[in-house]
């Protein structure tokens, strides 16, 4: 190939590129601007602080109190990060250290099959099987506990695979050493393997905590949506997204922009995750 | 090189609008899913007789029918019930009658509620079936009361019915459309909703486990809603910005015409005469 065919497929490339790039950051830029004006005549009119201190949610009679469904997205997201991280970490060293390979193989391509059900079907399953068993234990049933357990169960796939790359990258000869030393499987995992890999299981942990936010159907279906701030897992809660999703059909108006304000809460809520995340990673892993 | 992203971003917002009024032979219909179901029947119908011509019916509630035809973005609205105070400036068309029915889950003993328990247990003064003779467990059944999200027909139509505001409803369980109130009392043989009797009966008659109870002594059948007596009803109801004219006049009537009134029945609502 001629030298200035080269230059003109790198320039061709590096264009394309550049392009691609521009378009996925204008979409970010384009969604914020449309949320925050759509939402303005709500921040503008109403204010901020209707949103914590206002009576209840009863936006065609002009209450928006959004704070309940703050913290039910919080509670529901908190509580399925809490059980998802620990099983997917454990599941990735089962795959990587404990299970022979064969079924190895066959583990992972089932967590893949978990990752790629969709949302509508988890929560489907979670009305008809999840719920009647909570509801056993303590009624009603639709609540926070199933909210969290079906979330958790939907990011699971995100933090085991995550977290199973993560550990696959260690470099093997980390892995010689520490055998040379004599070091039982444990420490090794526990002294070698998990701080190496720590910066991709972080990674994974925040994807499935914005997964988790972000996650619409499965909770509806099953979180009850009632908007009270939940006083146990056994209380339905509704999220900002079932919020959303319930009403944005229905809603005109003051209720409409309110409905653009949770979108907004919940874009601040991603953002300042990833700042987080940014941080974190920087303090610690390159550190 | 500074304007380049502001112009990308300009092109996504316009892309993002987009004009969805007809060009040419498009009709758009938007607005209630209780009445989408039936409005895209009518709409394939409409569309085999008049070869050229086509009808996208969009669903996402009442509201959203009153809106857009207000906006424009929408040739006809749908709406599941008449139109409100504030609403005077549109044009409403019947097109049929719907009732909406409260229902339990099939193993449900309770028989009929009068509106006074049917009040009680949405308000929470009634909190278990024991007091309003029902439920499967007996006494402790506590009543999951399952009830519409805020800003939907049913739940209007629902809570003027009863002489309820929406803030003394004392729910259990928020759900969106229809379908997701008949899953959620399915699930649940202690729960009670209310949904379309459209829905309802089109349910029940495909085998899901679900009983319709009657409201003032009336059962809950298109039958009784169609010779007048079950009390509570609603207009399925299109609606226009400007007096209809051209197509959107033809597709009006065609709607409202004997032509249709298999379709109408199909779906468990009751004919305009």
């Amino acid at each position: 190939m001629s030298r200035s065919a080269e230059r003109w497929t790198d320039v061709l490339l590096v264009r394309t590129l550049r392009g691609v790039a521009v378009v996925a950051a204008a979409v970010v830029v384009a969604i914020a601007f449309f949320l925050a004006r759509e939402s303005w005549p709500m921040l503008a009119e109403v204010g901020v602080g209707r949103f914590f201190t206002d009576a209840s949610w009863h936006p065609t009679e002009d209450e928006f109190l959004l704070l309940p469904m703050l913290w039910g997205t919080l509670w529901a997201t908190f509580g399925a990060v809490l059980v998802a991280t620990p099983l997917g970490l454990l599941s990735a060293v089962f795959c990587r250290f404990y299970a022979p390979l064969a079924m190895a193989r066959t583990y992972r391509r089932l967590i893949e099959l978990l990752a790629g059900i969709p949302s509508v079907v988890y929560g489907f399953w979670g009305l008809v099987v999840l719920v009647p068993w909570i509801r056993r234990l303590e009624p009603p049933g639709p609540s926070l506990l199933a909210g969290v357990l079906i979330l958790a169960i939907m990011v699971l796939p995100t933090v085991a695979l995550t977290a199973d790359a993560a550990i696959a990258a260690v470099p093997r000869s980390y892995l010689q050493a520490a055998a040379a030393l004599g070091l039982s499987r444990w420490t090794v995992l526990r002294g070698v393997v998990l701080p190496a890999a720590r910066d991709g299981i972080l990674t994974g942990v925040i994807l499935q905590t914005t997964r988790a936010l972000g996650e619409t159907m499965a909770v509806l279906m099953v979180c009850g949506n009632l908007v009270r701030t939940p006083s146990s897992v056994f209380d339905p809660v509704r999220t900002l997204t079932a919020n959303i999703a319930l009403e944005m059909g229905y809603a005109v108006g003051d209720h409409r922009s309110a409905l653009f304000v949770s979108g907004l809460t919940l874009l601040a809520l991603v953002a300042a995750l990833v700042a987080a995340a940014e941080w974190v990673s920087r303090g610690r892993v390159h550190g | 090189m500074m304007t380049r992203p502001w112009f990308l971003v300009l092109l996504l917002m316009a892309w993002g609008c987009p004009d969805s009024r007809g060009t040419g032979e498009r009709l758009v219909v938007t607005g209630s899913s209780t009445v989408a179901p039936l409005m895209a029947e009518i709409g394939k119908r409409f569309e085999s007789e008049r070869p050229g011509v086509r009808v996208d019916v969009q669903t996402g509630g009442s509201s959203r029918g009153i809106a857009d035809v207000r906006g424009g973005l929408a040739d006809v609205g749908m709406a599941s019930r008449a139109l409100k105070a504030g609403e005077e400036d549109l044009h409403a068309f019947p097109i049929a009658r719907d009732g909406i029915c409260l229902f339990v889950h099939r193993d449900n003993p309770v028989g009929e509620l009068t509106d006074d328990q049917v009040v009680a247990i949405y308000t929470g003064r009634a909190r278990d079936w024991s007091t309003v003779g029902g439920g499967t467990g007996g006494a402790g059944a506590a009543i999951t009361v399952v009830n519409k999200a805020e800003g939907r027909a049913t739940l209007e139509v629902f809570l003027a019915h009863f002489g309820l505001a929406s803030r003394d409803v004392r729910a259990t369980v928020v759900v969106g459309d229809n379908e997701q109130a008949v899953k959620t009392v399915v699930a649940d043989p202690h729960a009670i909703g209310y949904v379309s009797i459209g829905t309802a009966e089109h349910s029940a008659s495909r085998g899901v486990p679900i009983r319709l109870l009657p409201a003032g002594g009336v059962e809950a059948s298109s039958e009784r809603l169609a010779d007048g007596s079950f009390p509570i009803a609603r207009p399925l109801t299109l609606v226009t910005r400007e007096e209809p004219a051209g197509l959107v006049r033809e597709l009006i009537d065609y709607a409202r015409s004997p032509a249709v009134h298999d379709l109408v029945r199909e779906l468990f609502f009751v004919p305009v005469r």
